[in-house]
C-alpha cells in the first residue's frame, strides 16, 4: 500500500502540544524539512509556525493554494464541510471521550457505574437465553 | 501650685491623687471567624475520609461556630446521623442536594458537647472485665431530632434521580483511579 497522508499544503492537522493543542489546523505552507505554516481560523488556531513534532497529520485535507488567506481558508473550510467530517471520525469521537471522561463529577461517576452494570446484566440474561 | 522646676528631666505637670496601677494590655489570643472552604455550602455532598463512616457519601447540612461541618447521611440511607465532621478529612463533591426546607437552627456546638451525656458509672471489676463494646446510649432526644431532620431532608434528596443510591454507596478508590486528576 503506497503511503497517503503526506505533510502537504491543504492538509489538515491536529496540534498535538502548546497553547492550542487539541485544536485542527490547516498547513499552509512548509517551511523547511522540520517547520510548517498552519493556520486555523475556524478553530481557533493563530497563524503561525510549527514544528511538525508538534502536531499530527489526519487523513483530511482542502484545496488550497499555498500561503492561502484565512478568508480563503475559511470558504476552504465551509466547502469541503472539514470541520464536520472531523467530528465523524473515530479519531476525534476518542479525543471528546477521553475529555469527557476527564470532566466526570464523583455523582456522574456513580451513574455511569449503574448504567455498565445494567447494560452487562441484559447482555447476560440474553446470554442465558441464547445459551440454553 | 507651683510648676516643678526643669532640672531633673520631665515632670509631670499633672499627677493622680493615688497610685493606680494602669491595667496591662491583655494577651488573650483572638479567634478569627472559622474559615469554611469555598467548595462546601449548605446542601453540598461530602466525602467521608476517616473516622467511623470514612468512605461514607453524606450531606452536609451547615458550618458550625466552631469550624466544624454539621452532617446527617441521612441515617435511613446510610446510618451516618447527625454529626459534626472536620472540613480537613472530608472531599466536598459538586453535587449539590437543595437543603433549604431542613430546619438546623436549633444544632450548634453546645448539642454536640460531651457533658451533656449520661455518666456512665462503671464499678472496679466492669472495668476489668468489660471490654465486650457496649451499644452506644443514643439518648431520646438525639433520636427525636434525627427523625426531623431527616423528614424534610429525605425529600430533598428524593428529588434527585438516583441520589438515594449516590449516598447509600461508598466510596473507594481501585486500581486505575488517579485521584489527583479526579474531579469530585
Amino acid at each position: 500500500m503506497p503511503f497517503t497522508r503526506y505533510a502537504e499544503v491543504g492538509r489538515i492537522v491536529l496540534v498535538n502540544y502548546g497553547p492550542e493543542s487539541g485544536k485542527i489546523a490547516t498547513i499552509v505552507d512548509i517551511v523547511d524539512q522540520n517547520k510548517c505554516l498552519i493556520d486555523g481560523p475556524e478553530s481557533g488556531v493563530a497563524r503561525q509556525v510549527i514544528p511538525f513534532s508538534r502536531i499530527a497529520l489526519t487523513d483530511l485535507t482542502v484545496k488550497i493554494q499555498r500561503n492561502a488567506r484565512a478568508k480563503t481558508l475559511k470558504a476552504a473550510w465551509a466547502e469541503a464541510e472539514t470541520a464536520t467530517k472531523w467530528e465523524a471520525t473515530s479519531w476525534a469521537k476518542k479525543l471528546s471521550m477521553k475529555k469527557k471522561r476527564a470532566a466526570l463529577s464523583d455523582f456522574d461517576r456513580f451513574k455511569v457505574m449503574v448504567a455498565k452494570k445494567q447494560k452487562s446484566a441484559i447482555i447476560a440474561k440474553k446470554m442465558e437465553e441464547l445459551s440454553a | 501650685m507651683v510648676a516643678a522646676s526643669g532640672t531633673s528631666g520631665k515632670s509631670p505637670r499633672y499627677y493622680p491623687a493615688e497610685d493606680v496601677k494602669a491595667p496591662k494590655p491583655s494577651y488573650k489570643v483572638k479567634q478569627n471567624a472559622a474559615k469554611v472552604r469555598k467548595s462546601i455550602t449548605p446542601g453540598t455532598v461530602l466525602i467521608l475520609l476517616a473516622g467511623r463512616f470514612r468512605g461514607s457519601r453524606v450531606v452536609c447540612l451547615k458550618p458550625l461556630e466552631s469550624g466544624l461541618l454539621l452532617v446527617s447521611g441521612p441515617y435511613k440511607i446510610n446510618g451516618v446521623p447527625i454529626r459534626r465532621v472536620s472540613q480537613a478529612y472530608v472531599i466536598a463533591t459538586s453535587t449539590k442536594v437543595d437543603v433549604k426546607g431542613v430546619d438546623v437552627s436549633k444544632f450548634n456546638d453546645d448539642y454536640f458537647s460531651r457533658a451533656n451525656d449520661p455518666v456512665k458509672a462503671e464499678g472496679e471489676d466492669e472495668f476489668f472485665t468489660g471490654d465486650a463494646p457496649k451499644a452506644a446510649i443514643v439518648s431520646d432526644e438525639r433520636k427525636a431530632d434525627q427523625k426531623a431532620v431527616d423528614a424534610s431532608l429525605l425529600k430533598a434528596v428524593a428529588a434527585v434521580p438516583m441520589m438515594e443510591g449516590y449516598l447509600a454507596a461508598k466510596f473507594s478508590l481501585s486500581e486505575n483511579d488517579r485521584p489527583h486528576k479526579m474531579l469530585f
